[in-house]
């Protein structure tokens, strides 16, 4: 099988696209801490639930940030496509 | 063991951006997309919202009993100006008008998932530029309240620290730009993947669910974040 350096190219870039949605990790244990102390403190306090639940949801989605880093370097390697 | 053939795909996944027209300026190749058609749409849908919203409550007497309309957006606006009020306090008044501009645009984008369109915030130019807004404002905030100081600060708390600083303020604007387009444009794709991928009898009932995580929830979080940040970093440059 002849594979050209185009090929290999496409090739690399799939699996750098794989091993950078490894970020993913890191968002999904911050995120799972964040519930759980949020429903650790909904449990405490239940007056300020409404309180707590929009300062978790605010925290979880900058805590997203670095995974979507990953999501956006492996879209990038995907379907834009910069070593040609 | 040969794969087995799955003959119920029938289309490509298809979640990219379209051009409409193409045509030339300046010696340049530019074309208007779905983006540009989208957002056309959403802003003539707020310009519309806008217009019969004023004519509604400049016709409201001080007697009446407010209607459906005229109570949702009184909420609306005290919801906004309790949230710009919870950050910048006293400031917040100069400010709630930019904030309710670009929370009804991106809100308004990010629902027009559920109505057909491709989302213009699930485009970076758009997300880009919504970022740089935030970068200036910011910038002239602190140019504004601390004259030279906005340049020493840098420097602060010891001047080895310059370049972290630098750094910070330039990567605030590309991370919430970043973070909206990321999140709207994971949204696109999973409904596009699905939309393209699944056999028929997938596209019934379960891509409601979808729609209301993927467009509904993360679009509404979203909005909300960006305005949340973009008033912290301003709040960060009032003293």
């Amino acid at each position: 099988m002849n594979i050209s350096g185009q090929d290999f190219i496409y090739g690399c870039s799939a699996i750098g696209a794989g091993l950078a949605m490894i970020a993913g990790i890191g968002p999904g244990v911050g995120q799972g801490i964040a519930a759980g102390q949020g429903a650790a403190a909904v449990g405490r306090n239940p007056g300020a639930k409404s309180d707590i639940t929009s300062t978790m949801l605010l925290g979880q989605a900058v805590a997203e940030t670095t995974g979507l880093y990953g999501l956006v370097v492996a879209i990038i390697l995907m379907f834009v496509k910069p070593f040609n | 063991m040969g794969m087995m053939k799955i003959p119920m795909v029938v289309q490509e996944p298809d979640f990219m951006i379209h051009g409409v027209l193409k045509f030339e300026a300046f010696g340049q190749e530019l074309w208007i997309t779905d983006t540009t058609v989208g957002s056309w749409i959403i802003t003539a849908a707020l310009l519309l919202i806008g217009f019969i919203a004023n004519r509604k409550l400049k016709a409201a007497g001080d007697n009446d009993i407010p209607g459906a309309f005229q109570s949702m957006l009184e909420m609306g606006m005290e919801a906004l100006e309790n949230m710009a009020q919870g950050i910048l306090g006293g400031n917040a008044r100069k400010f709630v008008n930019y904030i309710g501009t670009i929370f009804l645009f991106i809100l308004f984008c990010n629902l027009s998932g559920l109505f057909g369109l491709r989302a213009p915030t699930a485009d970076y130019g758009v997300t880009f530029l919504l970022g740089m807004f935030t970068f200036f404002i910011v910038n002239y905030q602190g140019l504004k309240n601390r004259g030279f100081g906005h340049f020493t600060s840098l420097f602060q708390p010891i001047p080895v620290l310059f370049p972290i600083n630098v750094i910070g303020e330039i990567a605030n604007p590309i991370s919430i730009s970043l973070r909206l387009f990321a999140n709207l444009l994971s949204g696109v794709i999973i409904m596009g993947l699905w939309y393209g991928m699944m056999p028929w009898f997938a596209k019934i009932g379960i891509p409601a669910a979808l729609h209301v995580y993927c467009d509904l929830f993360s679009g509404c979080i979203q909005t909300y974040v960006f305005c949340m940040l973009t008033m912290v970093y301003i709040n960060d440059k009032m003293e």
